[in-house]
């Protein structure tokens, strides 16, 4: 096991310490990002090494002489002199590496210098997340390798995320590296036609992290809001950037944005999801709203309708509360884009959940039979939900096949509910 | 599952029988709608994609500039299907808007 490993244990055990897990969080992952662009791909190690020793160094420092004034300086500092220690005596470093920092940085500059100005940062940052969002490796295993590389995120607060176990996130993280290397994915910021090529990969791993932690299944709150907010980050990091500031990313942002303002609303005491229609609107956060309204104006640019577009249209309508025609109809009509641009079951059946609210209940039980997701527990949670108040009979029946086939325990809780309002 | 072309055809020309504004914008939505219930049973074969309304035509006497008088019905959009068969490909079309300002639907299935 690496040393991060260990280190994300040791952190988040010392209660005393808060500051150095923030850090972690906020700090690892830059200087990650700057050693890495710096030493190449089959490295990586090399430069998560040198950072976790220098968190290492920072606790043990810090606990004796005390936390120096500027932190995060300190950490630079410190990561600096391991790089260039490390340059100095590590022999295979001057065979192996050199050649390619070489090929990376001006000749005229003899010393290697660990450059790490904001702009470097945010350079070798964007650099690093079209490395990881590099389609060789699968979606599933990009967002893993996301979370360790450009989050800080451990690979228990992974495996935590996934409900999977540590060994696993662990040899998914490791293979996914290995392929980075065996591809010989060059770190390196992406120019314009990269960017175009490949900016679609890039927004969707990100989009599913952001979803990973919107509807995890994890029970750790904090945890899947930590997953969002760096989501959020990282889609921040493409707007600042010229290259990849599009219109499409801004709509990405605004999706978030309005998906993350009923974060607290959406969770019960006890963890339980609470519906659109029961949750408290003073609980939505007006700012994200606002931003996300902003980042949605910044997007309508171009002749680019993404989906991220699109999903973020319908995200703005559900930030107004009260139900209207314009609302419902405006809804109906973005859905029917999507579904146009990509099909997909779960916006199969909330199109037709929003074809009730415009046309009523019987046009939308007839469209809703022609989907025919027998299968699919949603299927026939919207069934139920329709002939509620039309045949409660076939309602109930229709819940009660709905509640055999969910897996999870807040789909069944909320199956259950819709049963007791029935009765 | 077979694949089936759908060829929308109505009289664009005639001034008499062609639709008010508020008209046109209801029929619109009818066509969106439409669409997305197709989408959403899954049954578009290809991407939409929106066609020209003038277009040209050419014969031996050479090239002319739609909208053609002579022929009264021209092609207002043309979509790609799935369906099992003929019959299904024939339910589906009934629900088509442009039958609502006396147009047709031509159907054929690829082979």
């Amino acid at each position: 096991m690496p040393l991060y490993f260990y280190l994300g244990i040791l952190f988040y055990t010392m209660e005393n310490q808060e500051l150095i897990p923030h850090l972690f969080r906020t700090e690892y992952q830059k200087i990650v990002s700057v050693l890495c662009s710096l030493f190449g791909i089959h490295h990586i190690e090399i430069a998560e090494d040198i950072v976790s020793d220098t968190f290492l160094t920072a606790s043990e420092t810090w606990a004796i002489k005390g936390t120096p004034e500027n932190p995060t300086a300190w950490l630079y500092t410190v990561a600096k002199n391991k790089t260039k220690n490390y340059l100095k005596r590590n022999t295979v470093f001057e065979t192996k590496i050199v050649s390619e920092i070489k090929h990376n940085t001006p000749l005229n500059n003899p010393e290697i210098d660990l450059d790490l100005s904001d702009q470097n940062i945010a350079d070798s940052q964007l650099a690093m997340i079209f490395t990881v969002c590099n389609p060789c490796n699968s979606e599933e295993a990009q967002i893993a390798l996301a979370l360790n590389l450009l989050c800080g995120f451990g690979i228990s607060e992974i495996s935590d995320a996934f409900l999977s176990n540590k060994e696993v996130i662990y040899k998914r993280i490791n293979r996914a590296k290995e392929k980075l290397k065996e591809e010989n994915i060059k770190i390196q910021n992406p120019n314009q036609s990269e960017v175009k090529d490949r900016i679609q990969t890039v927004l969707k791993t990100i989009y599913l992290l952001y979803s990973e932690g919107y509807y995890s299944v994890s029970q750790n709150t904090t945890l899947r809001k930590d997953l969002c907010t760096e989501a959020m980050r990282l889609t921040y990091l493409l707007i600042q950037n010229e290259n990849t500031n599009l219109p499409e990313t801004n709509a990405l942002m605004a999706l978030m944005c309005f998906h993350s303002s009923r974060f607290d609303a959406r969770t019960g005491d006890n963890g339980e999801i609470i519906l659109y229609e029961d949750q408290d609107q003073s609980l939505w956060n007006q700012e994200l709203i606002d931003r996300g309204t902003y980042f949605l104006s910044k997007s309508s640019t171009g002749n680019t309708l993404s989906k991220y577009h699109l999903e973020a249209g319908i995200a703005y309508w559900h930030t107004i509360k009260q139900d209207s025609p314009e609302k419902w109809t405006n809804i109906l009509e973005l859905y029917n884009n999507l579904i146009i641009l990509e099909y997909s079951t779960i916006v199969a059946l909330n199109r037709t959940y929003a074809l009730a609210k415009v046309k009523g209940k019987e046009e939308a039980i007839r469209e809703v039979e022609k989907l025919n997701l027998t299968d699919n527990h949603f299927y026939y949670s919207l069934l139920g939900n329709l002939y509620s108040g039309v045949d409660s009979a076939k309602a109930l029946q229709y819940f009660e096949t709905a509640l055999s086939l969910a897996k999870t325990i807040s789909d069944k809780n909320v199956i259950s509910r819709n049963i007791e309002l029935l009765q | 599952m077979n694949e089936f072309l759908l060829i929308f055809r109505r009289d664009f020309i005639t001034k008499e029988t062609q639709p008010s504004p508020e008209e046109l914008q209801q029929h619109f939505q009818q066509w969106q709608n439409w669409f997305g219930s197709l989408a959403a049973q899954d049954k578009l074969a290809r991407p939409l994609q929106r066609w020209d309304g003038q277009g040209k035509l050419v014969n031996s006497k050479g090239v002319t500039d739609g909208p053609f008088v002579e022929i009264k019905e021209s092609i207002g959009g043309l979509i790609i299907i799935k369906a099992k068969d003929y019959d299904e490909a024939a339910e589906i079309a009934q629900g088509c808007p442009v039958l609502h300002f006396g147009g047709n639907v031509e159907i054929r299935m690829a082979v």
